[in-house]
């Protein structure tokens, strides 16, 4: 079950929705920092990547926690390491 | 034969209105279990009954807006000791006399809530049997408005009840179509789309529970201000084997297991405590009592404002999962506003930790009437002089404002000492 970008997209803004139901979608720049659009704490960042790991079966290394700052980089990453 | 009364659900809220019982006269019941719904000004809290027996009698229906220290409900013990009763109970740890500026939330709720009954019937008096009762709600706040009279005798639906809650609406005077004249949902959802159209959108009574949060705090605080000389110490605490040890944790299990270093700060916190007991207790009546378990006070900021600080339970004896666990779970709940009884009234000490926000620093208010608050800012990188040369690395500032009436800067420092002695073995922190 391959999902395409706009698919994830749709996932992890649901994901994100659960966790800081404030959020609106459509005001979100996917090029910049989540964490400076949206109020999360790292519980909440956690339970992001949690619940991405959840919905999607991706597992998230912590290492690669640096580099998951924007939308886009989540999407990526995610793209990059979905279930085949 | 005993009462169980409403308990303290912390220093900033003296009443509660029950919003539902979960068990009826006749029910057997365990230590522990919930019985009742209660709506406060901060969540809608779980009350746990802290006896086994059998429900004999409820003394107060739904919908009544009772003050902290009313029997609830008459029960039969089947085991008649006095041991049982937790140390946490109201009798034991009575609450600080109310503040005038808290004698008077019945009022300015109400106004922030114009539709929501509140019956206050002569039920509501508080009991009269213990002298902590008396002590705790020396003023009962008397009809601050014409009581709805009617409002015990219209029936609704327990789900319709649940909805009126929620939307702040008065059902005393409707007239429902269900069995009996019972107000059922379907009432209530043309009523509510009518007052979408009017004031009271459901935004309107968000901001109201806001309001009556926002008050809830400042008579807390003011309350704390005024009688608590606090003092404050910091110290800056190095974070790089505290983290390597974290680092190496999560790399080696799944997500879910993974761990936040507020937990590793939470749990020395709790070991420091136990070395420096006169920071970890409730000060009643001019006197403090410490106590032996630290049930730590998390504050946790709300979405769209408010704070509340409920107790993770015996903090120096848990594995670190399982803290990991339980603040996860604890934040979740307090912020969709499901809280328990036993978390809002006992907590020992308070832990905030701001350091998501990137502060340095806090210098906290203390909760009433507990006598201590630590606080953690933001792990960075600064310099730090090792072997004499100057090197970047990962330290934290915890700081801990006390009451001066309780403790001097002496305990304060050997506290903090310990606290970043314990942070530096992080080893340790995962043995109770």
């Amino acid at each position: 079950m391959n999902m395409n970008r706009d698919q994830l997209k749709s996932t992890a803004l649901d994901v994100l929705r659960g966790i800081a139901p404030e959020v609106e979608p459509n005001t979100l720049e996917p090029a910049i920092p989540l964490r400076h659009q949206v109020d999360l704490d790292s519980m909440d960042w956690l339970n992001f990547l949690i619940g991405l790991h959840e919905r999607l079966g991706v597992n998230i290394p912590e290492s690669e926690n640096a580099n998951l700052v924007t939308l886009d980089n989540v999407l990526d990453f995610l793209q990059a390491h979905g279930q085949d | 034969m005993s009462d169980f009364k409403l308990p303290s659900l912390g220093a900033d809220m003296d009443a509660g209105t029950l919003e539902r019982w979960l068990v009826a006269p006749g029910d057997t019941v365990k230590r522990g279990q919930v019985v009742a719904v209660v709506e406060t000004s901060k969540a809608a809290v779980d009350v746990e009954i802290w006896q086994d027996g059998q429900i004999e009698e409820l003394k107060v229906q739904s919908g009544q807006k009772v003050p902290v220290g009313t029997v609830l409900a008459t029960l039969r013990t089947t085991v008649p000791t006095r041991d049982q009763t937790p140390k946490q109970t109201p009798e034991l740890i009575p609450e600080p006399t109310p503040e005038p500026i808290l004698k008077t939330p019945t009022r300015s709720s109400d106004k922030s809530t114009p539709d929501r009954p509140q019956p206050i019937s002569s039920k509501a008096q508080p009991a009269q049997t213990t002298q902590a009762a008396e002590q705790t709600v020396p003023a009962v706040p008397a009809p601050t408005q014409p009581v709805p009279a009617s409002a015990s005798r219209v029936r609704i639906s327990p789900a319709a009840r649940k909805r009126a809650l929620k939307i702040g609406l008065d059902w005393s005077r409707l007239k429902g179509s269900g069995v009996q004249s019972s107000v059922v949902l379907a009432d209530l959802e043309h009523i509510s789309q009518a007052k979408q159209v009017s004031a009271a959108s459901p935004s309107g009574v968000l901001a109201g529970r806001q309001q009556a949060m926002r008050r809830a705090i400042a008579a807390a605080m003011s309350r704390s201000k005024r009688e608590i000389p606090h003092n404050y110490l910091s110290e800056s605490i190095p974070m790089t084997l505290a983290l390597a040890w974290l680092q190496q944790h999560n790399a080696g299990v799944v997500i879910t297991e993974r761990l936040l270093p507020a937990v590793l700060q939470l749990k020395a916190v709790a070991l420091a405590l136990q070395q420096v007991p006169q920071l970890n207790g409730h000060y009643v009546d001019g006197e403090f009592h410490s106590v032996d378990a630290v049930h730590a006070g998390m504050a946790i900021a709300l979405r769209g404002g408010g704070l509340v600080a409920p107790a993770l339970h015996d903090v120096q004896s848990k594995p670190l999962t399982v803290l990991m666990r339980e603040l996860t779970d604890l934040v979740k709940r307090a912020r969709a506003g499901s809280l328990r009884s036993s978390e809002m009234s006992d907590p020992t000490v308070t832990v905030t930790n701001l350091g998501d926000q990137g502060v340095e620093s806090v210098f906290g208010v203390i909760y009433p009437p507990q006598v201590a608050l630590v606080g953690f800012g933001a792990i960075s990188a600064r310099p730090v002089v090792e072997a004499e040369l100057v090197c970047a690395r990962p330290v934290v500032t915890a700081s801990l404002a006390a009451d001066h009436r309780v403790t001097d800067g002496h305990q304060g420092a050997l506290f903090l000492t310990a606290l970043r002695e314990l942070l530096q073995s992080p080893e340790q922190l995962e043995m109770p």
